[in-house]
């Protein structure tokens, strides 16, 4: 039993934080957060050179880390800064390509960007019901459907998009340029975009594909829930400091019993959220990361959810600006919820596997 | 970072697996799987065989005769007993005294107390709450004064928890009246069969016996009873509540819980299905799942860090609070998937051969009730937070 990080890791815990504390400060991570193209093309250059996709990658497929406490690590920083850079595109289409023994190269570097089309409006979550579909044509296949919310699929060359082959899942690869692309900013910041395929030809990456996608998706709410214990850390911190200067009645607002217990209790829950981050980074690439992942999602996104709308409350209307940083990091804490499975779908899938 | 248990602790665990199934004899737990107050003289066996085993003070180092456990390994025999259904250690005197007659106290109480705890011989209860001194601990104003080679000790202790089965008690007591009331207290230790102390019952919410009110009266106590310097007790007294955080998180308990909830409401229905196919019901289950997950690591990440550091810090606060709440809620679950069968007051039945619900479930609803002092003994929850907002916050 060892819960410290290893040197390597914390190399790139360090040297990520450092970067990213020189570089992405929040007014400027807020200007390129909320503004077209929604992201910093150089700050992507700069953390490509860094190796961040790379500590995304496993070492068999080129990369130089890949496994669950890489991942854990570099998005937990990520969330420390709010950082809009797409890495959690990046990291989708890395287990997807992995599986399918694509080369990486490209993505490694960072020369060429990567999103992975998965939700729809009608089925956000649940790969079952979702109803963008593949048919062969020759050697060729062709989409037709329409994706939403594609993280990174604003800036991304190729998209990699599941969609029903003969009625199961499978996965297929399409230059972006292919397809009709709508790019937007999002509430949190960072841009996300619809994909619409109209016939589009596209070739057949992975064709039976639901170890594939509950595997990427296991390490895509991973990345999802590392973020929001670094977010919520910083958030968490804000808070305090405010609690210890803010003066009303006469002495600092952190002497109110009521606001301390408030205050604990997110510690509490923000210690409960990293432990099950944890579990998960264990076990990410066995059997139980699936239902792991469920677990640690729908808590972490209980828990960010409380600590976004906690912090807002506690510190009042400070925390409603624009112009204070903690109310940055309570959307993203409130957004990333949609991502990935929110709370109640990630329970759902629990309480399914108690009927099993 | 790396979760898994090494070879070592692996063999400890089957070591530990092997004990169990040999020694706990199954009348043992079968009491402790039926949920009902267990006797003196079950606790009182299976202290026995623990102690034969070397493996009462799970707590104590080997210069001491204990085993000179890890907290990893405390926490492995923590699991896997609870997971064979054998009883909680009382902890007054493994737990709680030993530790501190190890640091604080003088040779001859060492050679006289310690193996009397090892062996079970000993049991102790604990004098420290009183009517007026609960979460203000304190505030207590049981008076001990000397006179010659003895303590006149007068007042009342409250909550003695299994009091009724002790024959000796540790107390806080008053040796001076100004000053800083923490600065007034000594730890004492006396026989509970002293002229002068009457031991009451408090008959509990439940209907159980499980708590005492501790009455001295003009009580003759020996000076050699004290531990540690005199009016230094508070020291003493809040060490002793660092050592009561051992396994206070009850992960091994609640583990169990949630398979007792889970196997009752595959076999109760409601509408024509298995209760756990009932999202409504299976949703709670599902997010105590989650947070007892968690909480096995949070609670690992603690004992880390108390390995590392040689002593728990403050943040097993955290464990008191969230584990607490987990076992609450996992007893609402059990209870409430009985629906009506949770209803009958256990022994109330008056035909021995009717059966209402799933075996062992008669003392459902007892036990949901029984724990809900979870959260107020130990220093209550609200004080955990006291604590933590000192110690981690800073506020």
């Amino acid at each position: 039993m060892n819960f410290d990080l290893t040197d390597d890791r914390q190399m790139l815990s360090d040297s990520l934080r450092r970067y990213l504390a020189d570089n992405c400060g929040m007014e400027h991570r807020n200007k390129v957060a909320y503004g077209a193209p929604f992201h910093d093309q150089k700050a992507w250059t700069e953390l490509a050179a860094l190796g961040i996709p790379g500590a995304l990658v496993g070492e068999d497929a080129g990369g130089y880390g890949g496994t669950g406490f890489d991942i854990s690590v570099v998005f937990e920083e990520l969330g420390r800064a709010l950082c809009p850079e797409p890495f959690l595109a990046t990291l989708l289409a890395s287990r997807l390509l992995t599986t399918a023994g694509a080369d990486q190269e490209a993505l490694i570097e960072g020369t060429k960007r990567y999103a992975v089309a998965f939700s729809e409006i009608d089925e956000p979550y649940d790969v079952a019901f979702m109803s963008t579909t593949a048919r062969a044509s020759g050697d060729a296949y062709t989409l037709d459907g329409r994706k939403t919310a594609v993280y990174g699929g604003h800036v991304a060359d190729t998209l990699l998009v599941i969609a029903l082959l003969d009625g199961k899942p499978a996965v297929f690869q399409t230059e972006t340029a292919s397809t009709t692309v709508t790019g937007y900013g999002m509430m949190d910041g960072g841009g996300a975009a619809e994909v619409v395929f109209d016939g589009t030809p596209a070739t057949l990456l992975i064709a039976d594909a639901e170890a594939a996608i509950t595997d990427m998706l296991a390490a895509g709410r991973l990345a999802l829930c590392a973020e929001a214990v670094g977010a919520m850390d910083v958030a968490h911190t804000l808070l305090l400091d405010y609690l210890k200067t803010r003066k009303q009645f006469g002495t600092v607002i952190g002497k109110f019993q009521v606001l301390q217990h408030r205050a604990v209790d997110l510690l509490s829950e923000i210690e409960q959220a990293r432990s099950m981050t944890i579990a998960l980074a264990a076990c990410l690439g066995e059997p139980e990361a699936a239902r792991t992942s469920a677990m640690a999602k729908s808590l972490v996104g209980r828990v960010a959810r409380l600590v976004g709308e906690e912090t807002i409350q506690m510190q009042g209307g400070i925390a409603m600006t624009w112009e204070y940083a903690s109310s940055h990091y309570a959307k993203r804490l409130v957004m990333l919820d949609h991502q990935l499975g929110d709370t109640d779908a990630c329970e759902g899938e629990i309480i399914r596997s108690y009927a099993a | 970072m790396d979760l898994s248990y090494t070879p070592e602790e692996e063999a400890f665990r089957a070591e530990v697996r092997a004990f169990l199934e040999a020694e706990l004899p199954d009348h043992i737990s079968a009491a402790v799987r039926s949920g009902e107050e267990l006797s003196r003289e079950i606790y009182q066996e299976w202290h026995e065989i623990l102690g034969r085993k070397g493996w009462l003070g799970t707590t104590w180092p080997k210069e001491y005769g204990g085993p000179g456990w890890t907290p990893v390994e405390r926490y492995i025999f923590d699991v896997e007993c609870s997971r064979c259904y054998a009883p909680r250690i009382v902890a007054f005197g493994p737990h709680m005294l030993g530790p501190v007659i190890q640091k604080f106290g003088n040779d001859e109480q060492k050679r006289e107390i310690l193996p009397r705890i090892l062996s079970g011989e000993d049991w102790w209860a604990q004098g420290y709450s009183e009517p007026g001194a609960g979460s203000d601990l304190a505030s207590l104003k049981t008076r001990a004064e000397r006179v010659g080679d003895h303590y006149i000790v007068n007042g009342q202790k409250t909550w003695t928890t299994l009091g009724q089965h002790a024959n000796r008690i540790f107390c806080l007591v008053r040796t001076k009246q100004d000053g800083k009331p923490q600065e007034g207290i000594s730890f004492l230790l006396m026989d509970i069969d002293l002229p002068g102390i009457e031991v009451r019952p408090i008959r509990l919410i439940e209907g159980g016996h499980e708590v005492n009110e501790v009455f001295f009266s003009d009580v003759k106590v020996p000076v050699s009873g004290l531990v540690g310097e005199e009016n230094k007790g508070w020291t003493i007294a809040k060490y002793l509540l660092t050592h009561e955080r051992t396994n206070i998180a009850g992960v091994g308990i609640s583990m169990q819980a949630l398979e007792e909830v889970k196997s009752l409401a595959r076999l109760t229905k409601r509408r024509g299905k298995a209760l756990i196919e009932d999202p409504l019901f299976a949703v709670r289950v599902a997010r105590v799942e989650s947070e007892l997950e968690a909480m096995k690591i949070t609670n690992l990440r603690m004992l880390y860090t108390a390995q590392k550091q040689g002593q728990p810090g403050p943040e097993t606060s955290i464990l008191k609070i969230k584990g607490t709440l987990i076992g609450q809620e996992l007893r609402d679950l059990a209870r409430r998937a009985l629906g009506p069968v949770a209803a009958p007051f256990p022994g109330h039945i008056t035909d021995g051969n009717l059966v209402m619900g799933p075996k062992d479930s008669e003392h459902n609803a007892a036990v949901y009730f029984n724990n809900r002092k979870t959260s107020i003994f130990g220093g209550s929850n609200e004080i955990q937070r006291n604590i933590l907002t000192k110690t981690m916050l800073e506020l």
